[in-house]
C-alpha cells in the first residue's frame, strides 16, 4: 500500500513554508557567509600577490626531513614530502595506538587487582597523566631525550635496549639474523633506532592517552554485573577464563565507542609533533608553508588528510562495534 | 587486628598480590632515597644560580622557580603592572567559582559575567587611567586562564543552537549543524589554530586583519563548539518524547518548548559532562603556543630559553607547571565527579 | 445533531506504509462523553492524538472545534488551546513545581498576568483535590497524585474538549479510583471527553457513547448499556469477552 503524500496548502502560515523559510535563511547565511570569506580571500591574495593553486606540489621541495620511511631527499618534489608527513603521522599514531591500548587495558584491570599497591597506583598514574597537558608531557619526554639522557658514547642499557642523546635503540632482525645495537663514535650502530623526536611524541601520546584507555577499561569492566561474574565462579571457571570468557566480552561492548574517539585523539594528538619537529604531515605542511606562502593549501591538505583518517578510523570501529554487538542476540 | 587482617586481605591476599608487595617494596628502597635526596635533601631552593651549577645532576634546582616565576606566571607582562593580571585573574576565577555552585544558578549570572569581563579586559589592557598593555605582552597564568573560559563562555551558548540543529526536523539545517559538528571533530586544534593564525587574516577584508589573540579566540569558540555540541546533544536525547508531546499539547511552541522544558533538564543532565569538556580545554589551551601566544607553557621558554645560566634547569621548571595544570585539572575532576552524584540523586 | 465539536469525515493515516487509521468517519457533539476501547495497535491511541495534532493525518478532514486541521500554524495553535490532553505516563515538568506546571502555559501560551494564572491554577488544584501539594515537585508525589495534577495542567487553559490517553493504564491498582473520581466528577460537568481506557465500570458510568477499534477501524460505537450487552461485532465480543472474562 502507498502512502500518499499529505497536500499542503501552501500559505504563509503553513508550517511546510516556516519550514522551508527557516531552512532557506539559514542555507542563505551560510552561503554568503562563505561568499564574503572567499571574496575577501581572494581579494587579499591579489592585494598580497599570493599565488594560488596545488601545482606548487610538483616543484622541488627544497629541505629535508628527518626520518622518513621512503627513500626521499631534498631534490624531491612537494608530493613526496607530504607522503612522507603522511606516513610519519600513520606510523607514530597506529605504534601509538597499540602500545597505548596495552598499558591502558593493564592499568584498568589494575585497577581490580586484589594488591592494595597495585591499585593505588594504577589510579595514582591514571589521574597524574590525564590532568597535565599532552603538549606539556611532549616537550618533557624531549627535554629528557635532548638534555638529561647521556650521549651516545655512554648510553643507559636494559639489557639489549639503550637509551641515550641519540635515542631508543633495540635490536632488530637485519640481513637474516638479529642486530644488536652498540654505541659507536657518533651514532648507534646495529639494530635499529628510533630518533627522540619520535621517542617523544610516542611517549607523550602513550603516556597521556593510556591514562584515558585505563579510565576507559576501569568503567567497561565496572559496567558487568556482579552477578555474571558470580555465575562463572558457581561454574568452576578460573579467574583467568573468567576474564576472557565472562568479563571481557561483556565490557568490551561498553569500552569499544570511548575507545574509539581516544584512537581518534591519539591521531588527531598527533600533530603536536609540530611543537618538537619530528617530521608528521603537519610540520612538513608547516615547513612548505612558510617556503611557498600557499597558506590555504597547506592547511587544507592537513585537514583533509585528518579528515580522511579520523573517517576512515570511526567507519572501522563502527563496523567493529556493530559486529561485536550483534553477537549479543 | 583489624589493620592486620586488612594487611593480609589487600596486601598478601595469594602469591602474586605478595610478589607485586614484595617488588615493590624493593623498588621503594632501591629508588626512594635517591629520589627523596634529588627532590630535597640535595635540591637548591633559593634563586642561586652558582649553587645550582654545583648540585646538577644531585639534586634539583627549584631556585629557577624562585628565580623566574614571575616570568613564568605572568609572561611578557610588564613587572609593574602586574598586579593588573593577577586581580583580573582573581575576579575570573572567583566568578567561574561561584558559577559551579547551584545556588547561585539564576540569570543574575549573565550580567555578573558581562562586567566581570568588561572589568577584566579593562585591567588587562588598560585605559581609562591605566597605562595601555599590547595584547602581545599578554602571557602566563592569565592568558591560560582567559582563553580557557572565554572559549567555554562562547563555545557553550553556540553549542545549544547547533545541538538542536542537528536534532531539527528541517533537514537542510540539519545537515549543516551534522557536516560543521563531524568536520571540526575530524581536524586536530593546530590544524584550527593555524588557520586562525595564518587563513583568518585572509579571510577578512583587505587591511582589516584583527588581533591574533582575537583571532585565537575565534578558533578556539568554533572548534570547543562542536564538541560541546555533542555532548549537550547527549543531554537533549535524554529527554523523554512524552515532555515535548505534553509541552505541544498545552500549546508551546519550538522555542518555548526548548527554554522552558527541554533544556533546563537536559543541560543539569549534562553539567558533569560539560565540566569535563572544560578541563579538557584547560588542558588544550597550552597548544596555543604554537601560534605564538605565550600562555603558561609558552612563557616557561620564553622565561628560560633567553637566559643560559638559568636554561638546564628547565625539567625543573616543566614540573612546576605540571603541577600547576594538575592541581586545576585534578580539582574540577573532583568537582565534575561531585557533581554527578548529586544529578543522579536528584 | 448540532453542529459536532469534533468531525472525523474519511480520515486515513500511515506509519511510513503500516495504515493506522482507515475511512475514520466521527462526529462528537459538544458535552458528549465517549470511551473508545480496542486491541492494543488498534490504533485508538493515533485517533485522539490528531485531534490536538500530535499526530497529523494524511487523508481526509478533521475538523475540531470548528477550526480545520492542517499546516496552518494558527490552526494548531488555536485547537491546541482549547482541547486540553491527559497521557498515559502523566509528563509532567519534573523541574517545575506543581505550581509552575500548571501557569506555564497560561503564562506563555494565552498570556494572562502571572497572579491571575496562579490563582486559577490553584483553583483548578482543589477541583482535584490536590491543592496542599502546589510547591511540590512531580516527582515527590504518587502516581495518582501526578495524574491529578495532570489533569489540573489540563484544565487550566479552560479547554472546551478534553483528551484522555489512557490516563490509569500507569497507576498502581489502588490509585486508579482517585484519577477516575475526578474524570467521573468532570464529566458531571459538561465537559466533551474523548477518553482511549479500558476502564469499563467508567465507561458505564459515565460514556454517551463506547467505540471499539480495531486494526484502524471503527468497528462498532454504541451507547454503553447497549453496547456491553448486545455487542454486534465478532470482533467487539471476542474483546469484551478477554477483558471482562475473568
Amino acid at each position: 500500500m502507498r502512502r500518499p503524500s499529505a497536500r499542503k496548502r501552501w500559505s504563509w502560515r503553513s508550517q511546510a513554508f516556516r519550514g522551508l523559510l527557516w531552512q532557506v535563511v539559514a542555507v542563505l547565511l551560510v552561503g554568503f557567509a562563505v561568499w564574503f570569506l572567499a571574496h575577501n580571500t581572494l581579494e587579499n591574495m591579489r592585494a598580497r600577490g599570493i599565488q594560488s593553486g596545488f601545482d606548487f606540489l610538483k616543484g622541488p621541495a627544497g629541505f629535508d626531513i628527518g626520518e622518513s620511511l621512503i627513500p626521499y631527499d631534498a631534490l624531491d618534489p612537494y608530493w613526496k614530502a607530504f607522503l612522507v608527513g603522511i606516513l610519519n603521522t600513520l606510523r607514530v599514531a597506529i605504534i601509538g595506538i597499540g602500545v597505548a591500548t596495552l598499558f591502558g587495558t593493564l592499568l584498568g584491570i589494575g585497577r581490580f587487582s586484589a594488591n592494595a599497591i597495585v591499585r593505588g597506583l594504577c589510579y595514582a598514574y591514571t589521574e597524574t597523566f590525564r590532568n597535565v597537558p599532552i603538549l606539556l608531557q611532549l616537550l618533557f619526554w624531549y627535554l629528557v631525550f635532548t638534555e638529561v639522557l647521556p650521549p651516545v658514547a655512554e648510553p643507559v642499557s636494559v639489557g639489549p635496549f639503550l637509551l641515550s642523546k641519540a635515542g631508543f635503540s633495540f635490536p632488530w632482525w637485519v640481513e637474516g639474523r638479529w642486530s644488536v645495537p652498540a654505541p659507536g663514535a657518533f651514532s648507534m650502530e646495529g639494530g635499529a633506532s628510533a630518533t627522540p623526536e619520535f621517542m617523544a611524541v610516542l611517549m607523550g601520546l602513550v603516556f597521556y592517552t593510556s591514562a584515558f584507555i585505563g579510565e576507559i577499561v576501569r568503567a567497561g569492566i565496572a559496567a558487568v554485573p556482579k552477578g555474571q561474574v558470580e555465575a562463572a565462579s558457581a561454574l568452576g571457571l578460573p579467574r583467568g577464563l573468567q576474564v576472557r570468557k565472562v568479563i571481557l566480552p561483556q565490557a568490551l561492548r561498553v569500552i569499544i565507542p570511548p575507545l574509539t574517539s581516544q584512537y581518534l585523539n591519539i591521531t588527531k594528538n598527533s600533530s603536536l609533533a609540530v611543537a618538537i619537529g619530528y617530521p608528521d604531515v603537519v610540520s612538513i605542511a608547516n615547513t612548505s608553508l612558510n617556503n611557498t606562502g600557499r597558506a590555504v593549501e597547506c592547511i587544507s591538505i592537513i585537514m583533509l588528510v585528518y579528515l580522511v583518517t579520523s573517517l576512515s578510523t570511526a567507519l572501522f570501529m563502527n563496523w567493529y562495534n556493530k559486529r561485536v554487538a550483534i553477537q549479543e542476540r | 587486628m583489624k589493620k592486620k587482617s586488612w594487611i593480609r586481605k589487600n596486601l598478601f591476599a595469594n602469591a602474586w598480590s605478595s610478589l607485586a608487595t614484595i617488588v615493590f617494596a624493593v623498588l621503594v628502597v632501591a629508588y626512594l632515597p635517591g629520589l627523596l635526596n634529588w627532590m630535597v635533601v640535595q635540591a637548591v631552593f633559593g634563586p642561586n644560580v652558582d649553587a645550582c651549577q654545583a648540585a646538577r645532576g644531585t639534586g634539583a634546582c627549584w631556585g629557577v622557580i624562585a628565580e623566574k616565576w614571575r616570568l613564568i606566571v605572568f609572561g611578557r607582562y610588564p613587572h609593574l603592572e602586574q598586579w593588573r593580571p593577577a586581580l583580573a585573574t582573581v575576579l575570573l576565577l572567583g566568578l567561574l567559582f561561584a558559577s559551579c555552585v547551584r545556588k547561585f544558578w539564576t540569570l543574575w549570572l549573565v550580567p555578573a559575567w558581562i562586567v566581570v569581563w568588561v572589568v577584566f579586559f579593562w585591567l588587562m589592557h588598560g585605559g581609562l587611567g591605566l597605562s595601555v598593555v599590547p595584547t602581545d605582552q599578554w602571557g602566563g597564568l592569565p592568558l591560560t586562564i582567559m582563553l580557557s573560559t572565554i572559549a567555554i563562555a562562547g563555545a557553550f551558548p553556540l553549542s545549544i543552537f547547533v545541538a538542536l540543529g542537528r536534532r531539527s526536523k528541517l533537514p537542510a539545517i540539519r545537515t549543516l549543524c551534522t557536516v560543521y559538528i563531524e568536520l571540526v571533530r575530524g581536524v586536530p586544534l593546530v590544524s584550527i589554530l593555524f588557520m586562525a593564525s595564518f587563513l583568518f587574516p585572509l579571510f577578512m577584508p583587505v587591511g582589516k586583519s584583527p588581533d591574533v589573540l582575537i583571532r585565537v579566540i575565534v578558533g578556539l569558540i568554533l572548534f570547543w563548539a562542536a564538541y560541546l555540541a555533542e555532548t549537550v546533544r547527549g543531554g537533549l536525547q535524554a529527554i523523554p518524547k512524552g515532555q515535548l508531546e505534553a509541552a505541544a499539547s498545552v500549546g508551546l511552541g519550538y522555542w518555548q518548548t526548548q527554554r522552558k522544558v527541554v533544556l533546563p533538564q537536559a543541560l543539569a543532565i549534562v553539567v558533569p559532562a560539560v565540566v569535563n569538556t572544560f578541563i579538557a580545554i584547560f588542558k588544550d589551551t597550552s597548544l596555543v603556543t604554537i601560534v605564538s601566544l605565550y600562555e603558561l607553557t609558552g612563557a616557561l621558554s620564553i622565561a628560560l630559553n633567553s637566559d643560559a645560566n638559568w636554561r638546564p634547569f628547565k625539567i625543573e621548571g616543566y614540573l612546576f607547571i605540571a603541577a600547576l595544570y594538575f592541581t586545576f585539572c585534578f580539582a574540577m575532576s573532583r568537582y565534575s565527579l561531585w557533581v554527578e552524584k548529586q544529578v543522579h540523586h536528584g | 445533531m448540532a453542529e459536532p465539536i469534533i468531525l472525523f469525515e474519511k480520515v486515513n493515516k500511515w506509519f511510513d506504509g503500516f495504515h493506522v487509521l482507515k475511512d475514520i468517519d466521527l462526529q462528537v457533539a459538544a458535552g458528549e462523553r465517549i470511551v473508545i476501547c480496542g486491541p492494543s495497535g488498534s490504533g485508538k491511541s493515533t485517533l485522539i492524538r490528531c485531534v490536538n495534532r500530535l499526530e497529523e493525518h494524511q487523508e481526509g478532514r478533521l475538523v475540531v472545534d470548528g477550526v480545520e486541521l492542517g499546516d496552518d500554524v494558527k490552526a494548531i495553535e488555536q485547537v491546541r488551546r482549547n482541547v486540553g490532553m491527559v497521557f498515559q505516563q502523566f509528563n509532567l515538568f519534573p523541574h517545575m513545581t506543581v505550581l509552575e506546571n500548571l501557569t506555564l502555559a497560561p503564562v506563555y501560551v494565552a498570556r494572562k498576568p502571572k497572579a491571575e494564572a496562579e490563582a486559577n491554577a490553584m483553583k483548578q488544584l482543589e477541583r482535584v483535590r490536590i491543592a496542599e501539594q502546589a510547591h511540590k515537585y512531580p516527582l515527590q508525589l504518587s502516581g495518582g497524585q501526578q495524574q491529578r495534577v495532570a489533569i489540573a495542567r489540563a484544565l487550566c487553559l479552560t479547554p472546551h474538549i478534553m483528551l484522555f490517553d489512557e490516563p490509569t493504564s500507569a497507576l498502581d491498582p489502588e490509585m486508579i479510583n482517585e484519577v477516575l473520581e475526578v474524570m467521573i466528577e468532570l464529566a458531571g460537568q459538561g465537559m466533551t471527553m474523548v477518553c482511549v481506557t479500558h476502564e469499563m465500570g467508567f465507561a458505564k458510568a459515565v460514556a454517551d457513547r463506547v467505540i471499539f477499534m480495531d486494526a484502524g477501524q471503527i468497528v462498532e460505537q454504541a451507547p454503553p448499556e447497549e453496547f456491553f450487552s448486545n455487542p454486534k461485532s465478532d470482533r467487539t465480543k471476542d474483546f469484551l469477552s478477554k477483558i471482562l472474562g475473568h
